[in-house]
């Protein structure tokens, strides 16, 4: 990592602090990892050692989906340390709220192709969340941080994906959670087809039942 | 308790929990003295909580805890202006057998009944007993584990379990393993104190999606560990607690980077878990945050939290009519509209 000049933290993330850098003349991010002492030290080091290695990989496999990431410089595996390209633009969280309705339905169907496009390639994001969306001034969307990422065909993985994405919305964009979401899925079905779409959303209203209170679900059903 | 009591104008509102297996009642002020919080717990002789079994333990001890409650705080029936109960979310014949008992109590009385919303009260009572504002809460207990805060009239959900909630993963694995829970000493209280012995770290599935996360794979493969035999009981307890707790940690931690929020509160009835609290304290000190843990008799499901956000709600203008004092077996929070905060 000798080639690291003058890294500026820009961002103390949950999981990892990112700093932006030059590295051999390019703008480049630091994705660093950092210990977290409320777990045990190997517990620790598991986590981090994977996803250091796992989001570099399925950000490049992204990409064989046309899905647009960073590109990955380097990844230091002993400092769990990940050097990427940096993307210039805005994040979709903050574009939500700034741009007109027809904007922000026209940005979620795009979104809802790129998320099927990932899931068509057999990819899971695994943290569909606006902040780690990120659209340049071309109008390009890309999608970053894959640490929570995971490779899967199954029909439980892609309805968890989308409920989350689902989720963000309305925790941090209520106002209009609503419209988004169908803007997201209407993408979604533009890219996978109708057939395809609906086995996913039975998938989340079936996750969304799963939530809470076990015991009771099963006296329902019993009892219907 | 009770015994600095003042007679205020409005009165006392009187909370009635039944959500699961504790049968509890409070008395509050208008001011949030807690003037009474007795509960009663439900301990199945074997295996897990029948809803049937545990409404018929509430029908039973209902008088007496009413009795205590009356007692304990002094306040006559006719003092009271407002009846609450928790209408959901909850186990039904539990949810109807408190309903029942609020709604005969509030006609009995002619006075207004209020349908409170059970992790709404848990929050509320969290924030008058610690002196928190604007907290981000982990809410972790048998029925619900959430990652939650208040943003434009509600409370948000940030991150949830996906599928079972953290108690009753703890629960399940500790009848698995033939543990006995008595008065004083729940199955959560049996891990933890096994857990101090446990020196192996065992690797279990640690599943974080998002700010959400997975515990039915973990239980399951813990309890096919312990089946075999080969792994120390003190062990997988200890492993137990420290993935499932990492995975809460985190997703809290993602919670408090997300919203910036400068509180953070823990609640719910594992939030008595001495190693819990040290994980998400350690968080709160790295983020800069204030830590706050509530008491455990106001932790776990308790009356007093109905009675003080029954208070809220009442004084807000928020009454349930009988006729739309069904209980509601799935409410989530952020369907509730939450006028009493800023």
């Amino acid at each position: 990592m000798g080639a690291v000049k003058s890294p500026v933290l820009i961002k103390k993330g949950a999981e990892a602090n990112l700093y932006l850098a030059d590295w051999h003349g390019r703008k480049a991010v630091l994705k660093k990892r950092v210990r977290k002492k409320y777990r045990p030290q190997k517990l620790d080091e598991q986590i981090r050692t994977y996803r250091t290695i796992h989001e570099p990989q399925l950000m490049h496999e992204a990409k064989k989906a046309a899905v647009p990431t960073p590109r990955i410089f380097l990844v230091d595996v002993k400092n769990t340390t990940i050097i990427m390209e940096h993307l210039e633009g805005k994040q979709v969280k903050q574009l939500l709220s700034e741009v007109s309705s027809s904007a922000r339905q026209h940005l979620c169907f795009k979104i809802g192709r790129l998320i099927a496009r990932l899931h068509e390639h057999g990819l899971i994001h695994g943290d569909l969340t606006t902040s780690n969306m990120i659209m340049n001034s071309e109008g390009k969307v890309s999608f970053v941080d894959f640490g929570l990422g995971d490779r899967s065909e199954e029909l439980e993985a892609r309805g968890v994906d989308l409920h989350l994405m689902k989720r963000a919305l309305e925790s941090t964009h209520y106002r209009f959670a609503e419209s988004c979401f169908k803007s997201v899925i209407k993408g979604y079905r533009s890219v996978l087809g109708a057939g395809r779409l609906k086995s996913v959303l039975v998938k989340i209203k079936e996750i969304e039942r799963r939530g809470r209170y076990v015991a009771e679900r099963r006296q329902e059903e019993s009892s219907a | 308790m009770g015994k600095m009591k003042r007679k205020t104008k409005k009165g006392y509102c009187l909370g009635i929990e039944s959500t699961a297996d504790d049968f509890s009642v409070g008395v509050s002020t208008f001011d949030g003295e807690i003037l009474a919080n007795v509960i009663d717990a439900y301990i199945p002789p074997e295996g897990g909580i029948h809803p049937r079994e545990a409404a018929r333990h509430h029908a039973e001890v209902a008088s007496k805890v009413l009795r205590e409650a009356f007692t304990e705080s002094e306040v006559k029936p006719r003092d009271l202006s407002v009846i609450a109960f928790s209408q959901g979310p909850g186990l039904g014949p539990c949810l109807r057998t408190g309903a029942t008992v609020a709604r005969a109590l509030a006609a009995y009385l002619n006075i207004p009944l209020v349908g409170v919303n059970h992790c709404i009260a848990h929050i509320e009572i969290g924030k008058l007993r610690t002196g928190a504002r604007d907290p981000v809460t982990l809410y972790v207990s048998g029925g619900n584990t959430m990652v939650t805060a208040f943003d434009s009239g509600r409370y948000r959900v940030f991150g949830e379990t996906l599928d079972i909630a953290l108690g009753n993963c703890l629960d399940v694995f500790a009848r698995e393993a033939g543990l006995r829970q008595s008065e004083g000493m729940p199955f959560g209280a049996l891990i933890e104190k096994l857990a101090l012995n446990g020196r192996q770290l065992i690797p279990l599935p640690y599943t974080v999606k998002g700010m959400d996360m997975s515990l039915s794979g973990l239980l399951t493969a813990a309890t096919t560990l312990l089946k075999k035999g080969e792994c120390k009981l003190e062990d997988l307890c200890y492993s137990l607690q420290e993935t499932t707790f990492s995975m809460v940690t985190e997703v809290t931690e993602r919670a408090l980077a997300h919203t910036g929020r400068k509180e953070l509160l823990l609640t719910g009835g594992v939030a008595a878990n001495k190693r819990l609290q040290s994980m998400i304290r350690a968080v709160a000190e790295e983020h800069g945050v204030h830590f706050n843990t509530v008491q455990t008799e106001f932790a776990i499901d308790n009356g007093a939290m109905i009675a003080w956000t029954g208070v809220l709600a009442y004084e807000h203008g928020v009454v349930t009519s009988i006729e739309k004092s069904f209980v509601k077996l799935r409410w989530r929070l952020e369907e509730v509209e939450v006028p009493w905060v800023q």
